[in-house]
């Protein structure tokens, strides 16, 4: 109510507050990053355009990877559950999130999947977003390592297109690498440009999921950030083994 | 098109601050957005139409700032404007940088109508 006329007229009180728009979204994606932590488990979201071969490259990821670095994959997917029937082909336990008209994966479903995910004896957890190289990106899930997939029939000028999803990458993959003879005006070198034009100092690898050239540097990243999620998550563990 | 589920995010953040504060309704709301947070302006002030109908923001002005993109040099130690596509050092040329803004999606503050105790905070 006006304080000078006794009026009935009420003033709008404001309230500052500067808070993250997606507050909620970030504490789930704590949550999940926190239970993967708890379990030393590597969790790596997978962002592309469609078709750019994520669930290929996961296939052949899983095949060569599931006896050294136990291995799990969440699949983020409009409408069908052909991802993870994929996976599963190769005894790698996957769950599907159907997003419906969801263009993106949040925290929550990855946690609602979690539940249906047993973490123990994992190393590695992979989370394919559902195909789409602008909404995945302002969604924070809890996944420590952010890898982006663009394949040599998409073009060479992706990462300047959208800079949102690329700059955020820790890891760059060009995948249908076996086409590059005859994609001939597909040049790696410009998606390296354009990635640091990015202020983004994320290694960009070369590969071909169907003919397994380029792979073994893929891996050797996986194996590596694996690794070091292990020791970072469990220091008592490895002090204990080294004393012990 | 995640601008709706970004305006549903916000709506649910107005209303519980509102029914914290025991607000009738919500006047007005401020965001901040820089562009690196990968929202549409345009499309979330079109999103915010159709998702505030029912809330206590039903009435609510959307008040949209934009935040300029800054990176700062550690090479060089300057900071300057960049553009989304191209956040390299503006005296340097370097692209080793770290943005200092542009990447904001903030709720900057709102204004609550209440009948009780408005009229001594109001505007603070």
């Amino acid at each position: 109510m006006c304080k000078d006329c006794g009026c009935s007229v009420t003033l709008p009180k404001y309230l500052p507050l500067v808070q993250p728009l997606l507050e909620r979204n970030d504490v789930e994606a704590r949550h999940n990053r926190a239970h993967f932590d708890a379990h030393g488990v590597l969790a790596v979201n997978l962002m592309s355009a469609p078709g750019s071969g994520k669930t290929l490259l996961l296939e052949a990821t899983v095949r060569t990877l599931r006896e050294q670095l136990p291995c799990a994959v969440i699949e983020g997917d409009l409408e069908t559950d052909n991802d993870a029937a994929r996976i599963r082909r190769h005894g790698v336990p996957a769950v599907q999130i159907t997003t419906g008209s969801a263009c993106h994966l949040n925290a929550h479903m990855v946690h609602e999947a979690l539940h249906e995910l047993a973490l123990d004896g994992l190393s590695l957890v992979f989370i394919e977003n559902v195909g789409n190289l602008v909404c995945p990106a302002s969604f924070a899930l809890g996944a420590h390592r952010d890898v982006v997939l663009v394949s040599v029939t998409e073009g060479d000028d992706k990462p300047a297109k959208y800079p949102v999803m690329f700059r955020q990458a820790d890891l760059v993959l060009v995948t249908k690498g076996d086409l590059l003879g005859v994609v001939d005006d597909f040049d790696v070198s410009k998606i390296e440009r354009q990635v640091r034009e990015l202020g983004n100092p994320a290694p960009v690898l070369t590969l071909s999921a169907r003919t397994g050239a380029g792979l073994p540097g893929w891996l050797d990243w996986l194996r590596e950030e694996a690794a070091l999620r292990r020791s970072a998550t469990e220091p008592a563990v490895a002090a204990s083994g080294t004393a012990g | 098109m995640h601008e709706l589920a970004i305006c549903q995010a916000l709506l649910g953040e107005v209303g519980r601050v509102a029914r914290e504060q025991r607000a009738e309704r919500v006047a007005a709301v401020r965001v901040r957005c820089g562009a690196l947070a990968g929202v549409e302006r345009g499309l979330l002030e079109r999103a915010y139409e159709v998702a505030r109908s029912g809330t206590l923001a039903e009435d609510a002005i959307l008040t949209i700032e934009e935040s300029p993109v800054r990176v700062y040099c550690p090479r060089c130690g300057s900071e300057s404007e960049a553009t989304p596509q191209r956040l390299l050092c503006g005296a340097c040329g370097d692209w080793r940088t770290k943005v200092v803004s542009g990447e904001e999606l903030l709720l900057m503050s709102v204004e609550l109508v209440s009948t009780a105790g408005a009229r001594s905070e109001a505007r603070i």
